[in-house]
C-alpha cells in the first residue's frame, strides 16, 4: 500500500497548479480520495467533527445497494432462463450475451444459480459501465472546466440508475438518459447537494418520456428477444390478464421488472441498513409506507367494478414495481427530499397517496413510484419554507410573552 | 353532478395546468417567482381574476357574440365571434381595474399586499388562455366557475412551488452563463416532467 501511496504522491506535482495535467486535477483528486481518505481536513477553528463524511455517507448507500445488485444479477439471469427453458428446442440463440454463455459453458438452467447470475451480470454490467463511463465523463469534465472536486455522490447515482432500468435496454438510451440526469438534473445547478430533482430518477423519467417503447410494455421485462412478458403490476391492472405471480415471489424478487426494483426483501435490507447507520431518514420511508397504506385502505373501500386495481390490497402494492426500492433509496435521498423533520413526514405521505393514485387511477402508466417521487421533490422546498416559517411564528409569539 | 364539477376541478388543477402543461403566462411565471411571499400574492390575485373574467366572459359569450346568441334582441341571425379576442381582453383588463378600486376600498391590507401584480395581470396570458379555452370547449356558466377557480388554483400552485425551488437555489452554484432565465427555464422544464404524473387521467 505504500507503494500506492508513494506513486500517487510523486504523480502529484503534475496536476498542481502549473503542471502538464493541471486541468485535470480533480480527476487525480477523486482517485486519491477514493483510495485514500480526504486530503484536507479542518484543522482548527470551531467546527462539528464527524466520522460521518459525505464520502461515508454515500458510500454507506452503495453497501445498502448490495442486496438489490445480487438480487438484480440473479433474478435478471433467471427470468430469461426461465423463458428459454420454456421455448426449448425452439430456442436459437440470439444475442452477444447468449453467445458468451454458450462460449463460457454455462449453459440456460433456470435452476442453477450461478448460471442465473451469469446470465444476470451480463446484463447488468455492461449497462453499469456504460452509466459509470459516460456520467463519469461528464462529472470530470464540469469538475475540470468549473475547477470543483469530484464527488462521491455519482457512485450512488450511478448504481441507482442501472437498477432502475429494463434488461433489454439499448447501450446508446442508457447513454443519453445518464447524460440528461448528470448534466440537466444535477451538474447545471452546480454539483451533488445543490440539484433540486433526483438525479437518476430524472434520468428515467427522460428516457421514459423520451423513448417510451424501450421501457415500458411487455417486450422489455425479459432479457431474450421477442418474448412478451407483462409485469405483475400490468397484470392486475389489466382485466383480460391473469395474475401469474404468487405474493411470495413478487416479495422475493423473482418476478419480471425492472432490474434492481423488483425485491422487496432486497430493498428491505437496504432500508434497515440506511436506518441503523441514520443515512437514510426512517421518518420518509415510514411515512411513505403509510401514504401508501392509507390511500390503498380508502380506494379498497370505494371499490370499483371496471377498474380490478381498485381492489389490490396494500400487501401487493408493498410488493409490486418500484415502491419499495423507491421508497427506500429514492425517496430518501437527502438532497431532493424535504429537509425539515415535519416536512419528511408530510412529502412521504404525499408520494406513498400519489402513487396508488396513479397505479390505480391513471391508465397512461401502470407505475408510478418514479413520477411521484419526482413531483414531491419538485414541492419539497415548498413544503420545508412552510414548516420554518411556522417555527419562526411560533418561537417570535414565545419570546412576545416570555 | 357535482363529480362532474370535482373532476373539472382536478383536471383543470392537476391535468392541464395552465403553467406547466399548457406553459401559459410564461413572462409572470418566470419573473415573478423570486421570492415565495410574492409568488403567493400573485397565485391568489390570479384565481381571483379567473374566477371572475371567465364566467363573466362566459355570459358575454353566450348572450351576446357567439352566433344566433342576439336572438333575444331580435337579431337571430347575427354572428359576433370574431369580436371575440378583443371583448375578452376588455372585459379582463375593466374586470381587473374594477376589482382593483374595489379592493383599495374596502380591503386595503389585500390590495397593498398585492400591488403592482394586480395590474400585471391583465397582460397574462394563462388569463385570456383561460378564457380561450372555455370558449372553445363550450363550458356551461357553472362550469365556467369551476374552471376559472381551477385553472387559477393550478396557475397559482405551480407558481408557488417554482418560488419554492428558486429560492432554495440560492444556494446552488449555477454556471455564469446559465445564471437567471436560463436555469429557471430549465427548472421549469423539469417541473412540467414532474407533472407528466397527472397526464393520461382520464376523468
Amino acid at each position: 500500500m505504500k507503494i500506492l501511496r508513494n506513486f500517487l504522491d510523486s504523480q502529484e506535482k503534475h496536476f498542481e497548479k502549473g503542471g502538464k495535467l493541471e486541468k485535470i486535477y480533480p480527476l487525480y483528486e477523486a482517485i486519491d480520495s477514493f483510495l485514500y481518505t480526504s486530503g484536507s481536513v479542518t484543522k482548527s477553528g470551531s467546527h462539528v467533527r464527524d466520522a460521518l463524511d459525505l464520502k461515508r455517507m454515500m458510500v454507506m448507500v452503495v453497501y445498502a445497494l448490495i442486496p438489490t445488485v445480487l438480487m438484480a444479477l440473479y433474478n435478471t439471469g433467471l427470468q430469461a432462463n426461465l423463458e428459454i427453458a420454456k421455448l426449448g428446442a425452439a430456442f436459437t440463440e440470439g444475442n452477444w450475451q447468449q453467445d458468451v454463455l454458450v462460449w463460457l459453458g454455462v449453459g440456460f438452467d433456470p435452476n442453477n444459480i450461478f448460471a442465473n447470475a451469469v446470465h444476470g451480470a451480463l446484463y447488468f454490467l455492461p449497462a453499469y459501465i456504460v452509466t459509470m463511463s459516460v456520467g463519469g465523463f461528464w462529472e470530470v469534465l464540469f469538475a475540470s472546466v468549473r475547477k470543483h472536486e469530484i464527488n462521491e455522490g455519482f457512485l450512488v447515482t450511478g448504481l441507482l440508475f442501472p437498477l432502475i432500468l429494463p434488461p433489454d435496454i439499448p447501450y446508446w438510451q442508457i447513454a443519453i438518459g445518464i447524460t440528461f440526469g448528470v448534466v440537466i438534473g444535477k451538474e447545471v445547478f452546480g454539483g451533488v447537494g445543490m440539484n433540486i430533482l433526483n438525479p437518476a430518477l430524472t434520468a428515467r423519467a427522460f428516457l421514459f418520456f423520451a423513448y417510451p417503447a424501450e421501457i415500458s410494455g411487455d417486450k422489455v421485462w425479459v432479457a431474450v428477444d421477442g418474448v412478451s412478458k407483462a409485469t405483475p403490476l400490468a397484470e392486475f391492472a389489466d382485466t383480460a390478464m391473469t395474475t401469474t405471480v404468487s405474493w411470495m415471489d413478487a416479495f422475493l424478487g423473482v418476478i419480471p421488472g425492472s432490474m434492481g426494483e423488483t425485491s422487496a426483501l432486497a430493498c428491505l435490507i437496504g432500508a434497515v441498513i440506511l436506518i441503523v447507520s441514520r443515512v437514510g431518514s426512517w421518518k420518509i420511508m415510514l411515512s411513505v409506507l403509510v401514504g401508501m397504506v392509507g390511500m390503498t385502505l380508502v380506494l379498497n373501500w370505494i371499490g370499483s367494478d371496471t377498474n380490478p386495481m381498485f381492489n389490490v390490497t396494500p400487501m401487493w402494492h408493498l410488493v409490486l414495481g418500484g415502491f419499495a426500492f423507491g421508497a427506500v433509496y429514492m425517496a430518501t435521498d437527502p438532497v431532493s427530499a424535504a429537509y425539515t423533520e415535519k416536512g419528511k413526514i408530510v412529502y412521504g405521505l404525499f408520494i406513498g397517496i400519489l402513487v396508488v393514485l396513479v397505479r390505480v387511477v391513471n391508465p397512461a402508466f401502470p407505475e408510478g413510484m418514479m413520477l411521484a417521487i419526482l413531483f414531491m421533490n419538485v414541492f419539497a422546498p415548498i413544503i420545508d419554507k412552510y414548516f420554518i416559517n411556522s417555527n419562526i411564528k411560533r418561537r417570535l409569539a414565545r419570546n412576545v410573552v416570555g | 353532478m357535482l363529480e362532474h364539477y370535482i373532476s373539472l376541478l382536478v383536471k383543470s388543477i392537476f391535468i392541464e395546468n395552465m403553467a406547466l402543461a399548457f406553459f401559459l403566462g410564461m413572462c409572470t411565471f418566470i419573473a415573478v417567482s423570486r421570492r415565495v411571499e410574492t409568488a403567493i400574492g400573485l397565485g391568489i390575485a390570479v384565481i381571483v381574476v379567473q374566477a371572475i373574467t371567465v364566467p363573466v366572459n362566459n355570459l358575454i359569450y353566450n348572450y351576446v357574440l357567439q352566433k344566433g346568441a342576439l336572438a333575444w334582441a331580435g337579431l337571430p341571425e347575427l354572428d359576433l365571434a370574431f369580436l371575440g379576442l378583443v371583448t375578452y381582453i376588455g372585459v379582463i383588463a375593466a374586470m381587473v381595474q374594477i376589482l382593483e378600486m374595489a379592493l383599495d376600498k374596502f380591503v386595503p391590507a389585500l390590495y397593498n399586499s398585492l400591488g403592482i401584480f394586480l395590474p400585471l395581470i391583465t397582460v397574462n396570458c394563462a388569463i385570456l388562455g383561460g378564457t380561450l379555452f372555455m370558449v372553445e370547449r363550450d363550458y356551461m356558466f357553472g362550469e365556467s366557475i369551476v374552471f376559472g377557480i381551477g385553472s387559477g388554483a393550478g396557475f397559482a400552485l405551480a407558481i408557488i412551488a417554482l418560488a419554492g425551488i428558486r429560492e432554495k437555489m440560492k444556494y446552488s452554484n449555477v454556471p455564469a452563463g446559465l445564471r437567471g432565465l436560463g436555469i429557471t427555464f430549465i427548472v421549469v422544464g423539469l417541473m412540467a416532467i414532474a407533472f407528466m404524473l397527472f397526464s393520461g387521467i382520464q376523468l
